[in-house]
């Protein structure tokens, strides 16, 4: 029991976080909350997967001088560091295309408002 | 965008740490095999000393540090720079990106870390330009012509 | 209405708990993400690139070796999308351009 708590509750901590950020994504009206949850989710992505990758007594994954014998249980797991790297890269490129898209919409309806938002769409499809 | 002459701190600090920001960035991007670091979190910390001197001292200074009609070119070049690494592998005789087949060095393994440093100024300049792009896209601002 | 949002939300953060629980303990070692060789007799991809990064490629950081050479063409495909980026932006907010001519 002990070992599976200890095992496991980063697990429940990064559960929370995405939590947090999908509440901002779906309940919130305004679309720069919207946006700003969006990027609280990928966060939480991100940690998952860099969380999993970690090994007990481990150290980063880079050489030490002067070794000749390349322990694996003394290095940790480097792949989800490499995936995750991409991942922060593409979040920050999506986060940038959002805020022009936000632009362009405040500069032809002039609000930021979900409803009213829908609202004028409808009205001009009639 | 006006200059905010009742606030010394701000121009002053950010003026003097800026070319150091700069710096470290360059050692960051090319110390990469040896440290932390490599061609994305370089470029972004170039960006960053970019943005901090747009942000404290107004819009026509940093238009004279670096124009914004440079930002989509450079970030061009940058994946020209990776793109003509694997075709330079490819035109030696092996398969694209293979970069034991440059021929800058003798052995194989030593190639090979050359090929990483040349790919990763390619990826360093890139993200360097497109993000200070960016940020003058969203805030406006036009390099006089 | 509102209520109904909170509770799916609620719901599935307990669903994301529950899945949780079949994940191995952080940390281990012998986990199967670990290990020498898969599951399925094949060669492992951590274990190969930690033990022979520096006698392939000469770099003692094990993550640019990966990003810059063993993994090459996705971080080709990376720096498309940040280029893709920087451009769709320029597109969508440059001025337009005034014509006095007319």
């Amino acid at each position: 029991m002990i070992d599976f708590i200890i095992g496991h509750y980063s697990y429940w901590f990064i559960a929370a976080l995405l939590l947090i950020g999908l509440y901002g994504m779906v309940i919130k009206k305004n679309l720069v909350k919207k946006v700003i949850g969006m990027s609280i989710f990928q966060v939480s992505i991100i940690l998952f997967f860099v969380a999993s990758a970690s090994k007990w007594n481990a150290t980063v994954p880079i050489l030490e001088k002067g070794s000749h014998s390349v322990d694996i249980a003394s290095y940790i797991n480097p792949l989800p560091h490499t995936l995750m790297l991409t991942a922060i890269v593409v979040g920050v490129a999506t986060s940038g295309v959002a805020f022009a898209l936000i632009i362009r919409i405040f500069r032809s309806y002039r609000t930021l408002e979900e409803t009213t938002l829908m609202k004028n769409l409808n009205d001009d499809a009639e | 965008m006006k200059i905010n002459e009742d606030n010394p701190i701000t121009t002053l600090v950010s003026s003097v740490v800026a070319p150091f920001i700069m710096l470290f960035g360059l050692y960051i991007v090319f110390h990469g095999h040896y440290s932390p670091g490599g061609g994305f979190q370089g470029g972004t910390m170039l960006a960053a000393s970019i943005i901090i001197i747009r942000l404290a001292l107004g819009s026509d200074i940093g238009q004279l540090q670096f124009p914004s009609r440079l930002g989509t070119p450079l970030g061009s070049l940058g994946v020209l720079i990776y793109f003509s690494t694997g075709l330079t592998a490819m035109f030696f005789g092996g398969r694209f990106l293979d970069y034991s087949f440059l021929p800058v060095a003798h052995t194989p393994s030593h190639q090979r870390s050359l090929g990483i440093l040349f790919v990763e100024i390619g990826v360093g300049l890139a993200v360097m330009a497109i993000l200070v792009a960016i940020y003058d896209d969203l805030l406006g601002e036009e390099s006089d012509d | 209405m509102k209520l109904v949002n909170f509770g799916i939300i609620i719901l599935f953060g307990l669903l994301l708990i529950y899945a949780s629980a079949g994940l191995p303990n952080r940390g281990d070692a012998d986990a199967v993400l670990n290990r020498e060789k898969s599951p399925a007799g094949s060669q492992n991809a951590a274990a190969y690139y930690i033990r022979k990064s520096y006698e392939d490629a000469h770099t003692p950081n094990m993550v640019t070796a990966i990003l810059a050479d063993y993994r090459s063409y996705d971080t080709l495909g990376e720096e498309t999308v940040i280029m893709t980026a920087g451009l769709v932006c320029f597109l969508l907010l440059r001025k337009r351009r005034k014509d006095n001519e007319d």
